[in-house]
């Protein structure tokens, strides 16, 4: 499994912060399988918009295509939405959650 | 019978287009359709063009006003560049991508329409049965899709 696909672990010790961690626990970004998007071209757009190697992009396509989705980025919400709507201009079936 | 590529890799890095005259029309008439129904983005028709971002509503409808004017924009933009360079002999990058992302949606409108599987089987296409046409012209843009994909990936 890839780093980028683990989500972070966060320790929450005190109830006062239980907010703020809600606001800053990380978005990670889901593709999903569709019958439609082409095996070459869902590894394509991985390596265009997240800069990954042939290796790396072809490992999260054939996870998406066997499992039925894999976590493609992760970050801050504005940095996930953002990463969606490159997807889905890219018409692949995108989502995020908070980890 | 042979048929040759009409997208391939040329040697200074672009993308050489090779067209007959039959498939122009067909791309032209489909581009035409899809920008038209671009026109009016909430047609069911589009809806797998434009997926959900969220399970809950607040912030589905949060992420929908911030990005469904430029994701609409974007679609129609690619869709008018792909039909402006249908004749040219070659593809700048920023021409290739758009064409990659229209051809990906002509493929996403049609195969949404037919309910097309991941095991369908283009070699026994029933060219009788009321879907025949459109199977075949989503067998056919398929094609040229993994061609483009090919001559982008090896350059």
């Amino acid at each position: 499994m890839s780093t980028f696909t683990a989500p972070a672990e966060v320790e929450v010790s005190e109830p006062s912060i239980e907010e703020d961690w809600q606001e800053e626990r990380p978005w990670v970004v889901i593709v999903w399988n569709d019958p439609i998007n082409l095996m070459s071209y869902v590894t394509l757009v991985f390596q265009k918009l997240f800069g990954y190697s042939l290796a790396q992009a072809t490992k999260l396509m054939l996870q998406v295509h066997n499992e039925g989705k894999a976590v493609v980025s992760s970050g801050n919400r504005e940095k996930s939405e953002l990463d969606v709507s490159r997807l889905h201009a890219h018409g692949l079936w995108a989502t995020m959650q908070q980890d | 019978m042979f048929v040759s590529r009409q997208i391939e890799r040329d040697g200074a890095g672009g993308v050489r287009l090779r067209f007959h005259e039959g498939e122009l029309l067909l791309l032209r008439e489909l581009l035409g359709g899809l920008e038209a129904m671009l026109d009016n983005p909430d047609d069911p028709a589009l809806r797998r063009l434009f997926p959900h971002a969220h399970d809950d509503s607040e912030n589905e409808e949060q992420y929908q006003s911030l990005v469904r004017d430029q994701l609409v924009e974007g679609r129609s933009k690619a869709a008018a560049t792909m039909r402006d360079t249908l004749r040219k002999g070659t593809l700048t990058a920023d021409q290739a991508d758009a064409w990659l992302r229209a051809l990906n949606d002509l493929r996403l409108v049609l195969g949404t329409r037919l309910d097309v599987t991941e095991d369908l089987d283009y070699e026994n296409l029933d060219l009788h049965e009321p879907r025949g046409r459109d199977l075949a012209v989503y067998g056919y843009l398929t094609w040229l899709q993994e061609q483009l994909v090919e001559a982008l990936a090896a350059g």
